[in-house]
């Protein structure tokens, strides 16, 4: 817990983050340009679904980090509240609006892949409902952290609702197993290894290895900018008093 | 108990009991969250022509016919167990076909079901063609490899 500890210093934090951020920052650039090179011209089309099965390139990885940044909102709400540690907070406010929009993403391409495929935009089965849901409560985050003046009230109450809404991700991951529904049970985490060809599997895991660095640089350039805001306030304040 | 140790303990237990509530809550509504009913089900309800129902399971080999009036598809939807025969008026997704999942949304009356919505449900297989051909050759080899040994 110790060493841990050492970089939920705000100084540390800020040296080993500005040192990672370029890091991030080229290897989103590289995995996701390998990743559409080959996810849009250099993979198979699909037995059934032919060209519209490349839509699965960016809409899986959106649906996994959609749900991975909600595991991390959780998380550090729950570090931020239990330990008090304002690096958590911080986290989790940088997190959530960027999970917000990986949400956002996987709903609109999955609708637009619906529509060719299934043949509807929307239905209200249980995977697209609790996808919704989820989106429902990155919004709800986000508006609670900007409606309130005391900034440890609303970080408090945010906190609180994303810990609650954590119950929805087992939710979503086992929906298409416990109902039955229109969107097809999962291809690639599964107990019997991936059902989908190796030519098709690995753009996808390049992809996804894209988004989670672009995650980790955006995550990077929040927190800092955040703590750099600290700095700059409580400069002001000290201004003002003295 | 230190303060920290307490605000644990407090969040794990809510975390449990709202868990176990929310689990409570979807089996009761079960009923509801499912997206669709497959024959067998149907065939075990009790089902009021006048309400609005889904139908879930495959389109049965060979069964797709079109009326005279060259729009009215006719099908019978089966999940191996049982079939329930669907009437559809309109456009039909392209993944429709003979043997592929589908979901039909409509009325079940005097045993016919009446859709007027039909949508396309696929698996969680994705492969090339050449390897679907391939696994399709293979399946076929089997089969003749055990009628040559039954014979």
């Amino acid at each position: 817990m110790k060493r841990i500890d050492r970089f939920a210093n705000p100084n540390k934090f800020m040296k080993l983050a500005k040192a990672i951020t370029p890091w991030a920052a080229w290897s989103t650039v590289g995995f996701l340009a390998a990743g559409l090179y080959l996810g849009l011209f250099d993979s198979p089309a699909d037995y059934q679904q032919g060209e519209t099965v490349r839509m699965m390139y960016v809409h899986v990885p959106s649906a996994w980090m959609a749900m991975f940044c909600y595991v991390g909102v959780a998380v550090s709400s729950a570090v931020g509240l239990i330990w008090k540690h304002p690096l958590a907070d911080l986290a989790a406010k940088a997190t959530s609006p960027v999970g917000a929009a990986f949400c956002f993403l996987a709903l609109l391409t999955g609708s637009l892949w619906g529509k060719p495929m299934w043949g509807t935009w929307w239905v209200w089965d249980a995977r697209l409902t609790s996808m919704l849901i989820l989106l429902f409560l990155y919004l709800g985050h986000m508006a609670l952290l900007n409606a309130f003046d005391d900034q440890t009230r609303a970080m408090r109450a945010a906190s609180i609702l994303a810990l609650v809404g954590v119950i929805n991700i087992p939710i979503i991951k086992w929906s298409v197993d416990w109902w039955n529904t229109l969107h097809q049970p999962a291809s690639v985490v599964k107990m019997d290894g991936p059902a989908i060809h190796p030519d098709m599997l690995w753009p996808l895991l390049l992809m996804a290895i894209g988004f989670t660095t672009f995650y980790i640089w955006v995550a990077l350039l929040r927190i800092r900018q955040e703590i750099i805001a600290n700095k700059i306030r409580a400069i002001r304040l000290r201004q003002v008093n003295g | 108990m230190k303060r920290k140790h307490r605000r644990l303990s407090f969040v794990a237990l809510a975390l449990l009991a709202l868990g176990a509530a929310v689990a409570l809550v979807m089996a009761a509504f079960e009923e509801n969250i499912v997206f669709f009913f497959s024959p067998t089900e149907m065939g075990q309800k009790e089902v009021d022509p006048t309400q609005r129902l889904r139908l879930g399971g495959l389109v049965e080999e060979g069964s797709i016919t079109k009326a005279a009036d060259g729009v009215t598809v006719q099908f019978v939807v089966t999940d191996t167990v049982n079939t329930i025969p669907v009437e559809f008026r309109g456009i039909l997704p392209d993944l429709f076909r003979e043997g592929q999942g589908v979901v039909c949304e409509g009325r079940l009356i005097n045993g016919v079901f009446k859709a007027d919505e039909v949508l396309a449900k696929h698996d969680e297989n994705y492969m090339p063609p050449e390897v679907a051909q391939a696994l399709k050759d293979a399946e076929h080899w089997k089969e003749k490899m055990q009628d040559s040994k039954a014979e």
